[in-house]
């Protein structure tokens, strides 16, 4: 794990050890910004589900956790990236109850619901980088 | 040329094998400041001279030599020993670096060049690296070890009732956990004969999809087998959360804490509770 002086957090996604790093970074992060018990759990499950989506879809990856700023109000910004396989049709993929892997096909319809910005950029063979903002109120 | 370095330091070796090992034994002290008996040490660092020793004359300078099998052998003993008793990995690598100041020493006091010092010093450095790689293997061992225990340890099954068996969950639920936990549950139903199984998430920080998934496939199997299953403990933040998930539980009853869960069993096998009228004497 790698701190720089503007408080942005690396890690490395490459394991299931590695995804409950993730989540209980997400999770000490988010009590840093006093973010209420309920969004915080929220929070750390959808990036619980993104960081697997990440090794199980994308092979591995990395999750970078910063805090923002906008308007007085704090937030925390995760940043999922892999350089994996890419996903064909995101509105398919997005659909609650789909799955490719046999899992119950809602991480990532989930995580979109859990947060409060979705943003998703993929390429068919390039990679996919998911970005998710959690404010507090 | 190495042969020859290597004759030096045997020489040096075995030139006062006291003197080194009292003044070895002096510089390692120092550095561990009464972690390790004085006895203790120097029974150790006895057996390695003889053993350095041995290696130096049959390999020269080449600890991948099979004469220094001895050697390796009891370095990652003592790497081992130290390893498990919670030493630091410069605590166990600076006995093996405190040689240096003892042989340089001897070096000196025979007349030897900077040559001779310098192939002593590599010498020694490279059985101080053999140390750390075995601490560290060591300690690899004894973290999986843990690792290993507390899966054991943190999925107890137990009884509560006649006919009614808990499964406290702590920590993260994933398929390893999951299918020790589902395993000891399905023999525990076995063998008690229960028809009421508890499972309680108060001490799972997060339920994500793949708890759920693995959750839903525990009670299933326990449904199978003709148990009737409960899942209590499920936190304000963790229903919200599992409904923004979009997660479906179905008809698997769910409550909000144990006791609940208890008394739902105890109704279910025809128990019922009450609570005796006070004041009505003994």
């Amino acid at each position: 794990m790698s701190t720089s002086a503007t408080g942005v957090d690396e890690l490395p996604i490459s394991s299931g050890d590695d995804v409950v790093r993730v989540r209980q970074l997400v999770r000490t992060r988010a009590q840093g910004i006093r973010l209420s018990l309920v969004d915080q759990t929220k929070l750390v499950t959808a990036a619980s589900e993104l960081a697997r989506n990440t090794l199980v879809h994308g092979g591995s990856g990395t999750a970078r956790i910063e805090v923002v700023q906008r308007a007085g109000r704090s937030g925390i910004r995760a940043v999922f990236s892999d350089e994996g396989p890419g996903i064909p049709d995101l509105d398919l993929a997005l659909t609650a109850g789909w799955t490719s892997g046999g899992g119950l096909g809602l991480g990532l319809s989930g995580a979109k619901r859990l947060v409060d910005e979705f943003d998703i950029d993929t390429e068919v063979g390039r990679g996919t980088s998911v970005t998710v903002v959690k404010w507090s109120r | 040329m190495a042969e020859n370095d290597g004759q030096h330091l045997l020489g040096l070796l075995l030139q006062d094998e006291q003197a080194l090992l009292e003044r070895w034994l002096r510089d390692a002290a120092v550095h561990l400041q009464g972690r390790a008996s004085s006895a203790e040490l120097e029974r150790a660092f006895r057996d390695l001279l003889t053993a350095l020793a041995k290696g130096v004359s049959g390999g020269g300078l080449d600890l991948d030599h099979e004469a220094y099998g001895e050697v390796r052998a009891l370095l990652s003993e003592l790497s081992r020993d130290r390893a498990r008793r919670g030493f630091t990995p410069s605590e166990t690598a600076v006995s093996v670096f405190s040689l240096k100041g003892a042989l340089f020493d001897l070096a000196a006091r025979a007349g030897q060049g900077t040559d001779a010092i310098l192939v002593a010093s590599r010498w020694v450095d490279a059985l101080g690296l053999l140390t750390f790689d075995s601490y560290v293997r060591a300690r690899e061992e004894v973290i999986a070890e843990q690792s290993e225990q507390l899966m054991e340890l943190s999925t107890p099954v137990v009884k509560l009732w006649e006919g009614v068996v808990a499964v406290p969950l702590i920590g993260t639920l994933d398929s390893a956990r999951t299918q020790i936990v589902m395993e000891k549950l399905l023999q525990t139903l076995v063998d008690t004969g229960s028809e009421h199984a508890i499972i309680d998430i108060t001490g799972v920080p997060a339920v994500d999809t793949e708890v759920a998934q693995h959750l839903l496939k525990t009670v299933v199997a326990a449904r199978l087998m003709g148990a009737e299953c409960t899942i209590s403990g499920i936190r304000p933040q963790i229903a919200q959360t599992i409904v923004a998930l979009g997660i479906e539980f179905g008809d698997i009853p769910t409550k909000a804490n144990l006791a609940d869960a208890l008394l739902h069993a105890l109704r279910g096998s025809g128990v019922e509770v009450v609570r005796r009228r006070s004041g009505g004497g003994r």
